[in-house]
């Protein structure tokens, strides 16, 4: 498994997209840390970069890199290599350098400028989101057959889980605001990896204040530990249900 | 050695293979005919586990493929097409599947490679490399690691006359050791002097699977080309 592992991985890293990825979150990172006054603002701006662009690229990239590797992987089915340790590893090496990227074009700059609970609750939902929609993408691409498709499939993913889903739960709150949607709210976050990520950091944040009663009762579901805990587990569910499903897939798969 | 029973294979509508038992042992060299499309590939496919049969089961040395992949360590297979990621050089790709494979140095049979005159290209990225170059080095891969079946998918195909040569003399010299050799082929004069038995097969189903001492003299042919054009023709 770990040879597979290193063969992916040096397979990455020879694709120039993971250094371009790591330098373009190490350059506006940074620099948003330069040009705010504050390491609280910094992060503010910073939340909305990380919260689109670390799961457009951790998706698309993966979803391309799966079917880039069409050669690879029928090389290796016909050799003395189990199903599930290629998968496996195609998938450590897919999740593992993408949080590398993550971890040093915007883990590193976090550290260094703003290191507090709301930062490192930035990080931590960052490298969990990397991880997130490589799975994903990995679904996806065994579902889907086609290229293009699959391709496009996994930009749909990505513009529902950043676009469409909060359009839709804009929706309900408007078409029901005469009904209290408080608890309701905190359980559609869950559906949403990228929401709940955003919640998460946001409730470690000054503006928490200003989200009303709904940011109240967001506050007493995830402030405190138990809360913590409970968006773990939400998050190893989207990381490991996606995979699973598509391990399942592929041992089935004809190549 | 290799044991299939009933495999069926449907994609869509299509039957790809119904109801196909075989069994190959031991010091046959087994040539699988048949048009276009007849399944052939698709059974090569399902005994290295790359494709899964509907039902049926495939065993190899009495044991089910399904719950064993170190099953394949034995197999040399060499593809239709030879497709490998193309931002690898040869050198890259041989030394990932040594390694792949945890081979000793004494296994390793570079024959080919070195008939071939692999060594002068070795640092030459995959995806630059001409069809017949490609067939090579899966050619050469496929007898590198010395193993006791060897599943050669239109193996000629695409080899200049030279090169075919090479490899056909190759597969001869691997069946005297006492090999398993499995080849499908269009071009039936490649196979006369190589193969001991004949799998016939179309439209997923086998017709026919038999010696080819039979095959001659159930048709009064000489020459494979000839027998199964008698064949095809009675159809």
């Amino acid at each position: 498994m770990q040879k597979i592992i290193k063969y992916v991985m040096l397979d990455i890293l020879r694709n120039k997209i993971v250094m371009i990825y790591t330098l373009f979150l190490l350059i506006v990172s940074l620099s948003i840390f330069n040009l705010e006054d504050s390491s609280g603002k910094g992060l503010l701006s910073l939340l909305n970069i990380v919260l689109i662009i670390t799961p457009l690229v951790s998706i698309i990239f993966s979803t391309i890199y799966i079917y880039n590797s069409a050669e690879f992987i029928e090389l290796l089915v016909s050799q003395p290599i189990k199903r599930k340790t290629l998968w496996l590893s195609i998938f450590i090496g897919l999740a593992g350098s993408m949080s590398l990227a993550f971890f040093i074009g915007a883990g590193i700059p976090i550290l260094l400028f703003a290191f507090s609970d709301a930062g490192i609750a930035m990080l931590i939902t960052g490298l969990l989101l990397s991880i997130i929609f490589v799975s994903i993408a990995l679904l996806a691409s065994v579902r889907i057959r086609d290229k293009a498709k699959g391709i496009g499939m996994a930009i749909l993913l990505w513009f529902y889980f950043s676009v469409i889903f909060d359009g839709l739960v804009l929706f309900i709150l408007f078409q029901f605001n005469d009904y209290p949607l408080e608890n309701f709210m905190a359980v559609m976050s869950a559906l949403n990896p990228i929401d709940l990520a955003r919640v998460l950091i946001l409730l470690r944040m000054d503006v928490a204040a200003m989200m009303g009663y709904t940011g109240a009762v967001f506050k007493d579901f995830f402030g405190n530990g138990g809360g913590v805990i409970i968006a773990g587990v939400i998050f190893a569910a989207w990381a490991f249900l996606p995979l699973i499903f598509s391990l399942r897939k592929f041992n089935r798969k004809d190549l | 050695m290799i044991i299939a029973t009933s495999v069926s294979k449907r994609f869509g509508r299509l039957t790809a293979l119904d109801n196909i038992s075989a069994t190959c042992s031991n010091g046959e060299c087994i040539a699988l005919i048949g048009p276009n499309a007849s399944g052939k590939t698709t059974f090569i496919k399902c005994l290295l586990g790359m494709v899964m049969p509907d039902s049926g089961f495939i065993t190899f040395n009495e044991k089910n493929i399904l719950h064993d992949c170190q099953y394949r360590a034995q197999i040399g297979y060499m593809p239709q097409m030879g497709r490998y990621p193309d931002n690898m050089t040869i050198a890259n790709l041989f030394d990932m599947m040594k390694d792949l494979r945890k081979t000793t140095k004494t296994d390793i049979d570079d024959d080919l490679v070195k008939t071939f005159q692999l060594e002068k290209i070795l640092n030459k990225r995959i995806s630059t490399l001409s069809g017949g170059t490609r067939q090579k080095v899966s050619a050469a891969l496929a007898f590198l690691f010395n193993p006791a079946v060897l599943i050669l998918d239109e193996p000629t195909g695409g080899l200049d006359p030279a090169a075919a040569e090479i490899l056909k003399e190759k597969i001869s010299a691997e069946k005297k050791k006492g090999k398993l050799v499995l080849i499908t082929s269009h071009i039936l004069s490649d196979l006369d002097d190589l193969v001991t038995h004949i799998m016939y097969m179309q439209e997923g189903r086998l017709l026919f699977h038999k010696s080819f001492e039979n095959l001659r003299s159930d048709t009064g042919e000489e020459k494979l080309s000839k027998a199964i054009a008698r064949i095809m023709q009675k159809k």
